[in-house]
Formats: C-alpha cells, sequence, structure tokens
C-alpha cells in the first residue's frame, strides 16, 4: 500500500524521457512550422521594404475569396479538388473493395495479382505521369491504336488537353496509381474475419451476396472509415501527379487546377509571376482547415460508429 | 615517428594557410549562373580570353541548378556567400535584388555606352535612373522551317500572311508534313513560341509595348487582338490532337521531319543541328507580316545579364571584368559559343553558324522589342506572362473568342495597374 503511493507521488520522469526524442522531432517539424504558416497568413509584404512583413489581419482571406479575379481560381480549385475526391471515393474505393473482396476468396494467383495490383501504388509519381502522358499521346500513345482494334478509333480525344476531360482523365490515372492502398487494407480487414461467422451464414442459408452485405461489409466499416480519411487527406494533399502532368499551371485554362498547384504557383511563382509567400500561405492554411474539418467529422463518426468484436 | 607525424602535421596546416594567402594576393572572382550548360564554354574559351588580357585576375564560374537559381542565390546574397558576379534574370527578379541592396549602380562603368535602352531596360529601375547589370544575350523568335522538304516541294519562305496561310494550305494538302508543329498543352508553347513570337509583329513592336504602359492603348485594341485571331486560325494546321500535344512532341515532329514548320526561337539552334544533322537542313523565317512592304519587328528578348554583387571583396577586379564584358571581343566568343544567344552590344561581330547567322540578320532590317508583359505591365497576380499563357491556349483550342481573351488580359491588368500620366 505504501508502495503504491510512494509511486504515486513521485513525477514519472521516465515517461517524460521516453516521450522526449519524438515529440521533440514532431514539435520542430511539425508542430512549429504549421504554426509559423499559419501567422504567416496573416502578415504581408511590406511594399516600402521587400524584407520585411507586416501584420495584415485578415486581408489575405479577404482578398482569396472576394478578389474578381483571384477568387474565381481559387473556388475553381477548390471544386477541382472536390471532384478529384469524389473520384477517388467513387471509383478507387469500391474498385479496391471489389478487388479486395475477389482476392480474399483465395486461389493459386492470389500473391501474383496481389503484388501486380499493388506496384503502381510504390512507383514514382513522375514516371506514372510519363508512362501516362505517353499512352494518352496523340501522336506517340498507343491508346489510339488500342481503340483501333475494337474499331473504336473515332471515340480517341486528346484527353488531357481538352478542358472537358483533363480532370477526370488526371483523377482516373491517380486512381490507377493508388488503388493498392484500399485494396491491401480492405483485403487485410476482409481476411481478418473469423471463418466461424461466415460459416454460420452459409449454414443458415445466405447466399455469397447476402453475406457480403450482412456479415463482411459491416465488420469492415471501420477501415472503410479509414480508407475514406486517408484519401480524404491525401486528395486535399495531392500535388505531385497535376504538376508533372499538366503542369504549374494546371491547364487547359486551369481546368486541373487543385488546392495543391495553386499553392505551389502562389508561394513560389511561376515564371514571371513573383512567389507571394503570405497569400500562399494563407491557401495552406485554407488546405489545412478542410482537412481539419474532414479529419473532424471522421472522428466523430469513429466514435458513433458500432464496432463489432470478434 | 612521432617527430614524423609533428612534421606531418605541421605540413597539412600549411597546406590550409597556403591557398588562403594566395588567394589575398590577387582577386578571386566567383561567377553566380544558373547555366550549368555553359560551364564548359566558359572554364575552356571565355575565362581564358579574359585571362590573356587580365591574367592577375582568377575567375571562376560556379552555376546553380537553374530552377533553384533564385531562391539559392536570394539566400546566399542574404547571408553574404554569394560570388562576386551574379548572373541577372531580365526585369523584376534582378530589380528585386537591386531594391533589396545586393548589386551595384553600374551606370559609370565604362562600356555600358555601347548599350541602347532597350537592351539595359531589363536591368534598370522603372524610373531609368540605375542600371544594376550588364545586358549579357537575348534570344530572338522566329521560324524554322525544313529546307530540304521545301526545297523539293518547291514551297517558298512566306513574307506575308496571306502566303504564310497559303504555305499552310499547300502543305496540308501535300499531305506528307504536318504543317505546324505546335500544341497546346504546356500552354507556354502557345504563348511563347505563338504570341510573343508574331505578335510583335502586328503591335509595331517597341511602339505597341510602351503604350500599353503609358496607357495610350489597352489591349482590346485591335492590334493585340488581331494576334489572338492569327492564333486562331492556325488551329487547322496542327497536329491531330493538338490539344493533347506537349513541346517535347513538337520538337521531335520538326526535328524527326514529320513536320514542316516549327514556331520557335533561336536558342533551339544548337539543340536542334546535332539532331537532325544528316537528315535535313533548316532554314528560318520571320513572323509574317499583312503587306509585303511593311515594316518589320522581331522578338529580340533580353534573357541574359551580369551584374557585381555590392558586397564584394574585390570591386575593382569585378568592375574590370565587366568591362571586357562589354567588349567586342567578348561579344564574338560569346555569340559563336553559344549559338542562338546574341550578345547585346551595339558593336559588330559575326556569328558563323548560318541559321543563328539569319536571325541576327533580322536585327539590322527591323526594328527590335522585348517581350510585352517581361517589363512593369507584366507584374500584378497572377501575372500578365501567365494570362497570356493561358488565353492563348485557349483561343487556339476554340474555347475563348479572339475577343474574350483580349478582354481577360486587360481586366486583370486594369485591376492593379493605372498608367503613370
Amino acid at each position: 500500500m505504501t508502495g503504491y503511493f510512494k509511486s504515486r507521488k513521485a513525477f514519472p520522469w521516465h515517461i517524460v524521457v521516453f516521450l522526449a526524442p519524438a515529440l521533440i522531432v514532431y514539435v520542430v517539424v511539425m508542430v512549429i512550422p504549421l504554426l509559423d504558416s499559419l501567422s504567416l497568413s496573416f502578415f504581408t509584404e511590406n511594399p516600402a521594404n521587400v524584407k520585411e512583413n507586416i501584420f495584415a489581419g485578415l486581408s489575405n482571406y479577404k482578398y482569396l475569396f472576394t478578389d474578381n479575379y483571384y477568387a474565381p481560381i481559387f473556388w475553381g480549385a477548390l471544386k477541382h479538388n472536390i471532384v478529384f475526391f469524389l473520384v477517388h471515393m467513387l471509383v478507387q474505393n469500391p474498385i479496391g473493395l471489389l478487388l479486395a473482396g475477389i482476392l480474399a476468396k483465395g486461389g493459386k494467383l492470389r500473391t501474383f495479382f496481389r503484388t501486380i495490383l499493388f506496384i503502381p501504388t510504390i512507383l514514382s509519381f513522375v514516371l506514372v505521369a510519363f508512362v501516362w502522358k505517353l499512352i494518352l499521346s496523340p501522336i506517340w500513345g498507343v491508346s489510339k491504336t488500342i481503340l483501333g482494334l475494337f474499331s473504336l478509333e473515332g471515340l480517341f480525344q486528346p484527353w488531357l488537353g481538352l478542358e472537358s476531360s483533363a480532370l477526370i482523365t488526371c483523377s482516373l490515372i491517380s486512381v490507377w496509381q493508388y488503388i493498392g492502398t484500399p485494396m491491401i487494407l480492405f483485403y487485410t480487414a476482409l481476411i481478418a474475419i473469423p471463418d466461424e461467422l461466415l460459416e454460420a451464414a452459409k449454414v443458415d442459408g445466405a447466399n455469397p451476396w447476402l453475406i457480403f452485405w450482412k456479415i463482411k461489409f459491416p465488420l469492415i466499416v471501420p477501415t472503410v472509415g479509414l480508407v475514406s480519411m486517408m484519401t480524404f487527406v491525401g486528395n486535399f494533399n495531392a500535388f505531385d501527379l497535376i504538376y508533372t502532368m499538366q503542369g504549374a499551371l494546371a491547364g487547359p485554362n486551369f481546368s486541373t487546377d487543385i488546392m495543391g498547384t495553386l499553392f505551389y504557383r502562389t508561394f513560389f511563382g511561376q515564371q514571371q509571376q513573383m512567389p507571394n509567400q503570405t497569400l500562399g500561405a494563407t491557401i495552406a492554411t485554407m488546405q489545412f482547415v478542410i482537412i481539419l474539418i474532414g479529419v473532424v467529422i471522421y472522428m466523430v463518426w469513429q466514435k458513433r460508429t458500432t464496432v463489432y468484436e470478434y | 615517428m612521432k617527430k614524423h607525424l609533428g612534421l606531418f602535421v605541421v605540413l597539412m596546416l600549411l597546406l590550409f594557410v597556403l591557398p588562403v594567402a594566395a588567394q589575398e594576393a590577387g582577386a578571386k572572382l566567383v561567377i553566380e549562373s544558373w547555366r550549368q550548360d555553359d560551364i564548359n564554354i566558359w572554364n575552356d574559351t571565355i575565362i581564358p580570353a579574359f585571362n590573356e588580357v587580365h591574367p592577375e585576375i582568377e575567375v571562376i564560374f560556379q552555376p546553380t541548378k537553374q530552377e533553384d537559381y533564385n531562391g539559392q542565390l536570394n539566400s546566399r546574397l542574404a547571408g553574404g556567400t554569394a560570388g562576386d558576379i551574379v548572373t541577372c534574370r531580365p526585369f523584376d527578379p534582378s530589380l528585386k535584388l537591386f531594391e533589396s541592396g545586393y548589386l551595384s549602380v553600374l551606370n559609370d562603368l565604362p562600356g555600358m555606352e555601347a548599350f541602347d535602352s532597350s537592351s539595359t531596360v531589363a536591368w534598370t529601375t522603372d524610373d531609368g535612373a540605375s542600371t544594376y547589370c550588364v545586358p549579357l544575350a537575348s534570344v530572338i523568335h522566329g521560324f524554322m522551317y525544313n529546307k530540304t522538304a521545301f526545297e523539293e516541294k518547291g514551297w517558298e519562305v512566306p513574307v506575308t500572311k496571306d502566303e504564310f496561310f497559303a504555305l499552310l494550305e499547300a502543305i496540308k494538302e501535300d499531305g506528307e508534313y504536318i504543317p505546324l508543329a505546335m500544341g497546346t498543352h504546356d500552354l507556354w508553347e502557345a504563348a511563347t513560341m505563338g504570341w510573343y513570337n508574331i505578335g510583335v509583329q502586328d503591335y509595331k513592336g517597341e511602339e505597341g509595348r510602351l503604350a500599353l504602359i503609358d496607357g495610350t492603348a489597352k489591349f482590346t485594341d485591335a492590334p493585340y487582338v488581331q494576334v489572338y485571331e492569327e492564333l486562331a486560325k492556325w488551329a487547322p494546321y496542327l497536329p491531330d490532337g493538338y490539344q493533347g500535344v506537349q513541346y517535347s512532341d513538337s520538337q521531335q515532329l520538326f526535328t524527326m521531319g514529320q513536320a514542316a514548320i516549327f514556331q520557335t526561337g533561336s536558342w533551339e539552334i544548337s539543340v536542334f543541328e546535332p539532331l537532325i544533322a544528316g537528315e535535313f537542313e533548316m532554314g528560318a523565317f520571320r513572323a509574317p507580316k499583312d503587306n509585303a512592304d511593311d515594316a518589320c519587328f522581331i522578338s529580340d528578348h533580353t534573357d541574359i545579364g551580369i551584374g557585381m554583387n555590392a558586397a564584394t571583396k574585390y570591386s575593382e577586379a569585378a568592375r574590370i571584368f565587366l568591362e571586357w564584358v562589354t567588349t567586342a571581343d567578348f561579344a564574338s566568343i560569346y555569340a559563336n559559343n553559344m549559338v542562338g544567344f546574341y550578345p547585346l552590344a551595339k558593336i559588330d561581330y559575326s556569328v558563323e553558324n548560318p541559321v543563328a547567322n539569319e536571325f541576327l540578320s533580322w536585327r539590322n532590317e527591323c526594328g527590335s522589342s522585348i517581350r510585352i508583359s517581361a517589363s512593369i505591365i507584366g507584374r500584378g497576380e497572377p501575372g500578365m506572362d501567365t494570362d497570356i499563357w493561358t488565353t492563348s491556349a485557349n483561343v487556339i483550342n476554340g474555347t475563348m473568342t479572339p475577343e474574350e481573351a483580349a478582354a481577360y488580359v486587360q481586366d486583370a491588368l486594369d485591376k492593379w495597374y493605372t498608367p503613370a500620366k
């Protein structure tokens, strides 16, 4: 009893010591820069002395939301980012789930396909962008030839160069690249379901369709939530694929411009456009806020949802 | 053993001390640059030529990666570790350095009188009071064509716009070549190779450029809208699916002999020549005019300057070097080694490369002007250059009319720019 109280009273220094390295690194490389860039968004460059920033309150935000020239670009980027995210949610994750369902069924070639389908995810985005640009190229690309095999040559369009199709094309290429992640997560969740549950359902006369929707899916709902959240965060931070495929101006006519490319152009400048670091920080803060809202929704949902234990 | 060790240590220390002593005896100039490609030309040709005249000054060419140059130079200047000689980007990036006090004023540098104001404007304050970099070179826009194919088919180099479009039509009808190797995917290709290339002829060079700056003309006026109208007419002569064709595709279409004409600039000469060697010969013609007897104008864009770090230890030596850069000797060495980059001094020098010489000959016949968005009116967010990129591609793609495009650029300019009265 006395020993217990003694250990309660002594300050648990060992916890501090063990936490310190990770905490210090995290604070120095994550928290401080984040707070710094948040605060930068409330400043603006001093016109009299270019080396100095002066406090400007919310003027950067006002400019971003209301300026008759910059606001359409900002809202456009946000809209495109939402489309980019929806394509991932509606195409990447259902197909990932479908593939995971097929893989979980077993079969001799399971490991082979699991590896093949995961490979694009570990490829460099530069490589992915380069390969897809070549495939879709109106001059050298094989897509025209492949369509020709089915006498569908007339359907060929320079998809990356048309305002109407460029964003969807880029989104689908990103889906192609990252489909491995949801697939593996769904797959591990599916194979973790105990066989007894599935056998019991079979004995009760449930068909595979019913088993999937009534037994398997409810059990992997936490993974569905996790995958959705990861997609959301990844998509609103996306930049690299669009930048390498369409350039910093995310053409044609800004039709593939997302938050990441808008931030890049503003913060680092682009050709004649001078870098505007404070406005760039404002865009970065907006990205942070959007992601924060998404994560909070996820956390609330996660707390409320029923997790089945087995 | 211990004795030897002591000797060794003393020797090593001496080795460290000796170069320092040497440095203090003669001036050592370090040149900051983004032109990594030029390192051999500087080391093997330019610096030895300078040392023949001034053997007492040691010069070291120390380039940085092109895309990192502006940022790294900024931080080195701020931290006091930058080289003595600084290669200057044109217009605002260098102006910003000057305003921050990093570059010395060079108004009184002997030899500066060899440059006229259209060359120094890229490195002069808006009020014209201070010039802070010596203009080094410019690039000239024009069209390159497959001379071998032209001769074979009997096509003539066009002078007027009517001839130009008739030629494009003839090439299209013939069917063997793509008339114009251009795509709009990369946007800047449509602007830099298209708009800036032909625009200068329509708005009459400096006259039209300065009219926009002093407010006597608007982008929505006929000469500027006309550029877009002309670009829109190019669309049928571009490769199939040009909306998805990139700049590197266009380059390849031309160098592989699949396209007859490539709208471009002189910097491409040294890139293309090794690629087409033995396959075909190329020639160059300048932007077509309305009437054959109209005055001609070319886009002769100042691209590289060279200045002095205000904090250099060897300001005397740096000035001697910069003065040498203004001489005909330097101009001739530079022009012949960096084919397609033309020194800006008003002195005679000859270029041996025939295509490069063709480009250079236009300077004597035509009015020179820099890119319209480069000076003063190009500021703002995202800036006129970006606006011209996007709108030129839109017009060629047919998603914007020439009038809409011009109005878009003018609106963006009106937002922040009031011409000085």
